[in-house]
C-alpha cells in the first residue's frame, strides 16, 4: 500500500467512523426533545423515561462522535497538509463557526444530561433545543466546507498560493444549498428509521407497550418525513450536480457518451475499458429529464473530460445506485408509515416488519451518498484546482496509523454496540410508563 | 497591533484556557489513576462528578486552536502536522481512548472488574495525553523543527527538553486539578486532595527546573524569555507570587484562594511561553507575519471569534454555574456548610 493509499483509507476510514456518529448528534436530541416536549405537554410518564433514555444513548453516541471529530480535524493536517496549507484560510471561516456550535453543543449537552432536577423544566428543555440546534448548525457548516471542495469560489490562484481571498463569498459556493439540505436531511432519515427500528422490534413482541409506541411515534414520525424530502432534495442536488460537477454527473450515471436524450440508468456495471455501462435498466431520456428537466437535453459523457480527470467510474456508480436504491426503499416505507398515521389507522405488523428490515437502511445510504460525493470528486481534492496526490503528506509509513487506527475504531464500534444493547434490552414496566395505550388509535 | 498579532493572542488565550480547564481535566484522570488510601473510591467519584457534565466543553478549547491555527496561519499548522506527525497521533490515541473509556465507564455496569478496567484506560490515557501535549509544545518553542519540512528527522521531538515539559505540563495540570478538587470535595477528601496539591506544586517546581536548566542548550528562546527579555523579571516575580500565594493558601486551608492562584500560575506560564517565542509561531522557521494567511481571512475570523465569544462566555458561566455552585470562581471560602460534599 502506497503511503497516498494508506492516506487515503485512513482519512476514509475515520470519516466513515465518524459520520455515523455526527449524523446521531443532528438528529438525536431532537427526539431527545421532541419526547421531553411530549412530557410536559401531555405528563404522560411514558415521554419523560423515553427522553431520560434517548439522552443516555445520546451521550454514549455524542462522546465517540466528539472524540473522532477530533482526530478529523488534526488529521486534516497529518494527512493532507497541502490541502489545508492552501485551503485553510478559504475554508476556516465554515470551521471556525463550526467550532462555536460544537461548544454550544458541548456546553448545553453538558446541562441536559447532568441537568435534570437541578435547572428548572424550561432551562432543561432549551438546553435540549440548543443542543438539537448546534447539532444541526455544526453539520450545516462542516458541509459548506465539503461543498466549496466540490466547487471550488472565492479565490485565485496565485503562484501556487490562494490570494484575493473572499471568505464569504467560498463560505457559499455555488450549490452550497443543495447538499446542506440534503445532509441534514439524510441524518434525520438515518437516525430516525435506526431508532424507529429498535422500537418496532420490541413492538412486535408487544405491541400495546406505551413507551415504544411513543418512541415510534417520535423517530419515525421525523425520520418519515425527512425521507419523503429526500427525493426532491436529490433532484435538485442532480440539477446542480449536472451543472456544476459534469464530471461527477456522468460517473455516477455512468454515461460514457455525451448524447441528447440521455437514459437514466437503473443498476448495472460500468465497464471503463470499453466505455459502457452494461447490464443496466434504461429508462430513455430518463438522465436528460432528471438532471436538466428537458428530455432532449445534452448530457456530457465522460469521453468529454480528459482520461486523467475521471473519477472511479465504476465505484461512483455502485454507491450512487446503492444511495438511490436504499433511499427509495425508505421513502416507501415512510409514505405507508405516513398514510396509516394520519388516517390514524393501527400500524399492521407487516409495515413494524418492513421498519424493522429498513432500519440501517439510512445510515448504509448516508455511506453511499459520502462515497458518491467524495470518490464522484477524485482524483481532485478540490475540484480542478488540487490533486490528491499533490495534498498528502510527505510523512511515510501512514499504513501504520491507518492500521493503528482501524483497530481503534473496531474496538469503540464493538464496544458502543455492546453498551447501547446494555440500555436498550429491557422495555421500562408498565408501572413506571403508565397502563398499556388502547390498542386502536394511532401509534 | 496587526490582525495576525490579535489571532496569535486569540490561539494563545484559548490555549490558557484550554490549560485551566481541559487540563484540570487532564489532571483529574491522572488523580483517579494515583487514587490510593482508605478514600480510594471517594477520590474517583469525585473526580467522575466533578468533571462528567464539563469535560465535552472543556475540550472544545482544543479544537478552536487547530481551527483557527489552519485557517489564519496556515504555513504553521502544515509544518506542524508533518514534523510532530509522531506525537500528534498519539495524542490522537490519549484524547480518544480517554473521553471514550470515561463516558463508557458511565454507562457500562457498576460491576468492579468492567469500573477498573476501563478506569485504568482513562485514567492512563490522562497521563499520556498532557505528556504528549507538553512534547509538542516543547518541541515547538525548542526550534528543533528547523529546516524544511520533507528533510526533518520524523522523531526530532524524541529530545530532553520537549519531555521535560511534556513532565512538566503532566505535573502542573494534576497540580491545578487537585487545587480545584480541594475545593469541591470536604472533610477528609479535601484534605486528601489538599496534600495532592501540594505534593503535586513540589513536582511543579521540580519539572519545572529541570526544563529551565535544558532549555539552556535546547530551547535558546525559551532561555532567552527566561532571563533576557524586558518582560522576564516582571513575568518571573508575578508567577513566583502566584505559586508562593497558592502554597500559603493550601497550607492555611484558604481553597479558593489556592484554586485561583493556581490558575493565575498556569496563566502565566502559557503567557510567559507566548511571550518568550514571540513573533514565532514555530521557531525559528515561521513567524506570525510570514505563515499568516490572507488579510481578508484573519479580519473575517476576528469577527467571527468576537461573536461567539459573545454567545460562549455566558454559556460557559451558566453552565459552571449550574455545576460549580453559586459561586463559581469566587476565591473566597465561606464559612463550612454542613453537607457530606459538592457545592450542592
Amino acid at each position: 500500500m502506497n503511503d497516498l493509499l494508506a492516506a487515503r483509507w485512513l482519512f476514509g476510514t475515520s470519516l466513515a467512523f465518524h459520520i455515523v456518529f455526527a449524523a446521531v448528534g443532528v438528529a438525536m436530541p431532537l427526539f431527545m426533545v421532541l419526547a421531553e416536549w411530549r412530557f410536559r405537554r401531555t405528563g404522560a410518564p411514558a415521554y419523560l423515561e423515553l427522553a431520560k433514555r434517548w439522552a443516555k444513548g445520546t451521550a454514549i453516541l455524542f462522546a465517540v462522535g466528539a472524540v473522532s471529530g477530533t482526530v478529523i480535524s488534526f488529521e486534516l493536517g497529518l494527512l493532507w497538509p497541502r490541502f489545508m496549507e492552501f485551503a485553510g484560510p478559504i475554508i476556516g471561516m465554515p470551521f471556525s463557526l463550526e467550532g462555536f456550535a460544537f461548544f454550544a453543543e458541548a456546553i448545553f449537552l453538558g446541562i441536559y444530561l447532568y441537568g435534570w432536577g437541578r435547572v428548572g423544566p424550561r432551562l432543561h428543555l432549551a438546553s435540549g433545543v440548543v443542543v438539537a440546534a448546534s447539532g444541526a448548525a455544526s453539520a450545516f457548516f462542516v458541509t459548506l466546507a465539503n461543498a466549496w471542495m466540490n466547487v471550488p469560489a472565492g479565490f485565485a490562484v496565485l503562484h501556487g498560493a490562494a490570494s484575493d481571498v473572499q471568505p464569504l463569498v467560498a463560505m457559499f459556493p455555488p450549490g452550497w444549498a443543495h447538499e446542506v439540505v440534503h445532509v441534514l436531511l439524510s441524518s434525520y432519515v438515518a437516525t430516525g428509521f435506526a431508532v424507529a427500528g429498535i422500537h418496532a422490534l420490541f413492538l412486535l413482541r408487544d405491541p400495546a407497550n406505551a413507551f415504544h409506541r411513543g418512541a415510534l411515534r417520535v423517530a419515525l414520525g421525523v425520520g418519515a418525513v425527512a425521507a419523503l424530502l429526500q427525493p426532491i432534495s436529490g433532484d435538485f442536488s442532480a440539477r446542480q450536480v449536472a451543472a456544476t460537477q459534469p464530471v461527477k454527473l456522468a460517473a455516477l450515471e455512468g454515461q460514457f457518451r455525451t448524447e441528447r436524450g440521455a437514459p437514466l440508468r437503473v443498476g448495472g456495471l460500468p465497464d471503463v475499458e470499453a466505455r459502457e455501462t452494461r447490464l443496466a435498466l434504461e429508462i430513455p431520456y430518463g438522465l436528460s429529464l432528471l438532471a436538466f428537466h428537458d428530455p432532449r437535453a445534452e448530457v456530457r459523457g465522460l469521453e468529454a473530460f480528459p482520461r486523467e480527470n475521471w473519477p472511479n467510474v465504476r465505484n461512483v456508480h455502485l454507491a450512487f445506485q446503492a444511495m438511490v436504491g436504499l433511499g427509495s426503499a425508505l421513502a416507501l416505507v415512510a409514505l405507508a408509515y405516513l398514510y396509516h398515521r394520519l388516517r390514524g389507522k393501527p400500524l399492521p405488523r407487516l409495515l413494524l416488519r418492513a421498519v424493522l428490515v429498513t432500519s440501517p437502511f439510512g445510515f448504509l445510504a448516508l455511506e453511499a451518498g459520502w462515497l458518491v460525493t467524495e470518490w464522484g470528486r477524485q482524483p481532485f481534492t478540490i475540484r480542478d484546482v488540487m490533486r490528491t496526490a499533490d495534498a498528502v503528506t510527505p510523512v511515510g509509513n501512514i499504513a501504520v496509523p491507518f492500521v493503528a487506527f482501524t483497530i481503534l475504531y473496531l474496538f469503540l464500534a464493538a464496544m458502543v454496540i455492546v453498551l447501547l444493547r446494555r440500555q436498550i434490552a429491557k422495555s421500562p414496566p408498565a408501572s413506571e410508563v403508565g397502563a398499556p395505550a388502547p390498542a386502536e388509535g394511532a401509534l | 497591533m496587526t490582525a495576525a498579532d490579535l489571532l496569535g493572542g486569540a490561539i494563545l488565550a484559548a490555549l490558557v484556557l484550554y490549560a485551566l480547564l481541559g487540563g484540570a481535566d487532564f489532571g483529574g484522570g491522572i488523580w483517579d489513576l494515583l487514587a490510593t488510601g482508605p478514600r480510594k473510591r471517594a477520590q474517583r467519584e469525585l473526580v467522575e462528578h466533578a468533571i462528567s457534565p464539563i469535560w465535552e466543553a472543556n475540550h472544545v478549547w482544543l479544537i478552536l486552536v487547530i481551527v483557527l491555527l489552519f485557517t489564519a496561519f496556515p504555513k504553521a499548522f502544515a509544518a506542524i502536522s508533518i514534523t510532530l506527525f509522531v506525537p500528534l497521533v498519539l495524542l490522537l490515541f490519549g484524547i480518544v481512548l480517554r473521553g471514550a473509556a470515561f463516558t463508557f465507564r458511565t454507562y457500562d455496569t457498576p460491576e468492579d472488574r468492567v469500573q477498573v478496567r476501563w478506569g485504568l484506560v482513562f485514567s492512563a490515557s490522562s497521563v499520556l495525553a498532557p505528556v504528549v501535549l507538553g512534547v509538542i509544545v516543547g518541541a515547538i518553542a525548542s526550534g528543533r523543527l528547523a529546516g524544511p519540512p520533507e528533510g526533518v528527522d520524523p522523531l526530532a521531538w524524541l529530545a530532553p527538553f520537549p519531555l521535560a515539559v511534556g513532565f512538566f505540563a503532566a505535573a502542573l495540570f494534576a497540580f491545578l486539578a487537585a487545587t480545584y478538587l480541594a475545593v469541591e470535595a470536604r472533610d477528609a477528601l479535601r484534605e486528601d486532595f489538599r496534600r495532592r496539591a501540594i505534593g503535586a506544586g513540589a513536582a511543579v517546581f521540580l519539572a519545572a527546573a529541570l526544563a529551565g536548566v535544558l532549555s539552556w542548550y535546547d530551547a535558546p528562546l525559551v532561555f532567552a524569555g527566561l532571563l533576557r527579555r524586558g518582560f522576564s523579571l516582571p513575568l518571573h516575580v508575578a508567577t513566583a507570587v502566584a505559586a508562593v500565594t497558592a502554597f500559603a493558601a493550601l497550607f492555611r486551608r484558604r481553597y479558593r484562594l489556592a484554586r485561583a492562584a493556581a490558575a493565575a500560575q498556569v496563566t502565566l506560564i502559557v503567557l510567559g511561553w507566548g511571550a518568550s517565542q514571540y513573533p514565532y509561531l514555530v521557531v525559528p522557521g515561521l513567524t506570525l507575519a510570514t505563515a499568516s494567511a490572507p488579510r481578508a481571512t484573519q479580519v473575517a475570523v476576528l469577527w467571527a471569534l468576537a461573536a461567539g465569544a459573545i454567545f460562549l462566555f455566558p454559556a460557559l458561566y451558566l453552565l459552571f454555574r449550574v455545576f460549580k455552585g453559586e459561586r463559581p470562581f469566587s476565591v473566597l471560602d465561606r464559612r463550612p456548610a454542613p453537607g457530606p460534599r459538592g457545592e450542592g
